[in-house]
């Protein structure tokens, strides 16, 4: 159990605001294969344009770019929930027929209380995923979305909607994975130009020799060179 | 070793998980657990229906709703074995607290004295037009619910005509105390202490002074999983079972707290407070103590019982989330499986707990009897009816 899973399930407010939730929980949803992200075209004709689609998703980048998609799909009445405190309001004030969730949402539960409350709510709402489909179940579980519809709309109608749901999801994770890697890279050029300036300093080397040093040390000894350059970065802290 | 992926939710109730993950007892079964965190009881469910779970952490209700077919698709789910009974508490307020206190007409420590302040609490706010009072909870399908529901009824409030009841994710609800997005809640440990502990909510009563025994989570794998994997089954139980022992004996209080600590992101003395009983139920530091607060292990509290599941299927019934039939009643009884537990331990089948003598013990009405549900809830049936049983939000 990482730090970051732990700030994440328990306390959303210090993950508020910030990527790094996201980033976490879509990585661990996201499984293998790649798959090809757009493609998806809305079918049945004009009639489901006029489809009512509600995101929600606490990723306002995430949802920006499934909103988008849908959007250059034809569907042209799609809405992001933000606010998680009001949903079922805002649910019944968009009376969508189709809700997309991110599956990281604890809100989800608060959607479930619609089902509970279908011979009173004019449309009542169901799961769209139900187990003559599992191919498509998983695809979305993995990609980490989940879709409610209305009852009776048919399932054909909404495929094109979940299909470009999952590729959009999955680039989002991949997006992402390649942010965070960007980042660790960045990270540790800061960290080895730092140690570099350290032993240039210290040992009146040249940038070149300060990192070739480093690159002997670290393949002597097994390690990776920002393992080095952090040690030699304590090193010298502690020498101060 | 076999290896099995476990969802749970982050609550001290999945204490006897935690602990056979933490503490070894899965190990020395020779199974590799896998926890796996989850943020809603929904990806509980449904990872565990289309198989990314072997086994989850579930609300009891929702096994057999699960099992029924209702809210859901139909996944047929069985509960081998009982992760704990009680744990939940109704939290309020100061505000509503000080208006219940108003209108008691005796102790308010009382559920029935409480109910019926709170139905003249109702009564004085309809009369001047006032919003409703709201109240969370954590799920359609939860003994949250169901005791919120069983406790306001006993004063004579309709759940669904005179307050609103909202499902709240568990770390949501503190916050919305707080904010007056809601005026009272239900919800499970450690949520409770924590808004005694941050000043914003009272413990009007545990759920154990609304019934004495409610299965409250279980152990639930879907059955064909259970028929293909008998011995992992077995071994799993055994495990819990060692864990659950473990967690029973106060001797071992402080390790096990600490470990459900690390596990759900709390400090461990509010995990303590709550397998010991022993709740700080106000800010002013009164203590209140229940050794049936939260039962792990103890007391015959792992092994299923069915007439618990006709006891929740039956609360099912009462709120209009289904309808009554023997059939209905028998697939919900069948869901809990103390054969599998027996089988596993290579135990006797045990006597029935002996107390309350009815094996749910509610604070007011009849005893509840399994083989005649559809008199028990007669007794019940609302003064005013052919309303819609359940709740609206908007």
């Amino acid at each position: 159990m990482t730090r970051r899973q732990e700030c994440f399930a328990y306390g959303r407010a210090p993950c508020d605001g910030g990527a790094a939730a996201e980033i976490v929980t879509v990585a661990e949803t996201r499984k293998g294969a790649d798959q090809p992200s757009h493609g998806a075209q809305p079918q049945g004709g004009p009639r489901d344009s006029s489809l009512k689609i509600a995101i929600v998703d606490e990723s306002p980048i995430r949802a920006a770019i499934l909103e988008d998609g849908l959007r250059e799909a034809g569907f042209v009445h799609v809405e992001h929930i933000t606010e998680t405190h009001n949903l079922l309001a805002r649910v019944y004030a968009i009376d969508p027929d189709v809700i997309l969730i991110d599956l990281e949402s604890p809100s989800r539960d608060m959607l479930e209380q619609m089902f509970q409350m279908s011979r009173v709510v004019k449309r009542p709402v169901a799961m769209f995923v139900d187990q003559s489909d599992s191919a498509s179940i998983q695809a979305a579980v993995d990609a980490g979305v989940s879709a409610y519809i209305v009852d009776g709309l048919k399932k054909e109608r909404i495929t094109s909607i979940l299909d470009l749901c999952i590729s959009r999801f999955n680039a989002f994770s991949r997006l992402q994975t390649e942010l965070d890697r960007a980042k660790d890279a960045l990270d540790e050029r800061k960290v080895i130009d730092r140690a570099k300036g350290v032993l240039m300093k210290a040992k009146k080397f040249s940038e070149e020799e300060a990192y070739a040093l480093m690159r002997k040390t670290a393949m002597n000894e097994n390690k990776k060179i920002v393992e080095i350059a952090q040690s030699v970065l304590t090193a010298a802290e502690l020498f101060k | 070793m076999n290896k099995l992926r476990i969802g749970y939710i982050p609550l001290v109730d999945a204490a006897a998980l935690v602990v056979a993950v933490d503490c070894g007892f899965a190990a020395k079964e020779s199974i590799d657990v896998e926890l796996v965190r989850e943020v809603s009881w929904s990806n509980v469910r449904d990872k565990l229906n289309i198989g990314l779970f072997d086994a989850a952490h579930l609300l009891s209700p929702v096994a057999i709703a699960s099992s029924l077919g209702i809210g859901h698709v139909r996944v047929p789910i069985i509960a081998p074995f009982n992760l704990g009974l009680n744990g939940n508490a109704i939290t309020v307020s100061p505000k509503l607290y000080a208006g219940l206190l108003g209108l008691a007409d005796g102790n308010l420590a009382d559920p029935i004295v409480s109910a019926r302040a709170l139905a003249r609490l109702v009564e004085e706010r309809q009369s001047r037009n006032a919003e409703p009072l709201t109240f969370g909870m954590t799920f359609p399908f939860s003994n949250h619910n169901y005791q919120l529901r069983f406790w306001m009824a006993a004063g004579g409030i309709d759940p669904d005509e005179d307050v609103r009841l909202v499902v709240l994710p568990p770390p949501y609800m503190v916050e919305s105390l707080a904010s007056g997005h809601v005026d009272g809640f239900c919800v499970g440990a450690p949520w409770n202490s924590v808004a005694v502990d941050s000043g914003v909510g009272r413990i009007l009563h545990f759920g154990s002074e609304i019934m004495a025994r409610a299965s409250e989570k279980v152990l639930a794998v879907r059955e064909p999983w259970a028929n293909e994997n008998p011995a992992t089954l077995s071994a799993l139980i055994r495990a819990l079972a060692a864990a659950s022992g473990f967690i029973a004996d106060p001797n071992n209080l402080q390790a096990v707290s600490t470990a459900i600590a690390k596990r759900i992101g709390v400090n461990a003395e509010l995990v303590a407070r709550s397998l010991s009983g022993g709740l700080k139920i106000a800010p002013d530091g009164t203590v209140r103590t229940d050794s049936r607060y939260m039962m792990i292990g103890g007391d015959g509290a792992s092994r299923p019982d069915p007439v618990q599941a006709a006891w929740l299927y039956a609360q099912m019934v009462r709120w209009g989330q289904v309808g009554l039939s023997e059939e209905l009643l028998d697939l919900s009884q069948a869901v809990f499986r103390p054969d599998l537990y027996d089988e596993a331990l290579g135990v006797a089948p045990a006597p029935d707990a002996v107390e309350p003598s009815d094996r749910i013990g509610t604070f007011i009405g009849s005893g509840f009897d399994a083989a005649d549900v559809a008199s028990y809830l007669s007794a019940w049936r609302t003064k005013r009816p052919g309303r819609p049983r359940l709740s609206v939000v908007r």
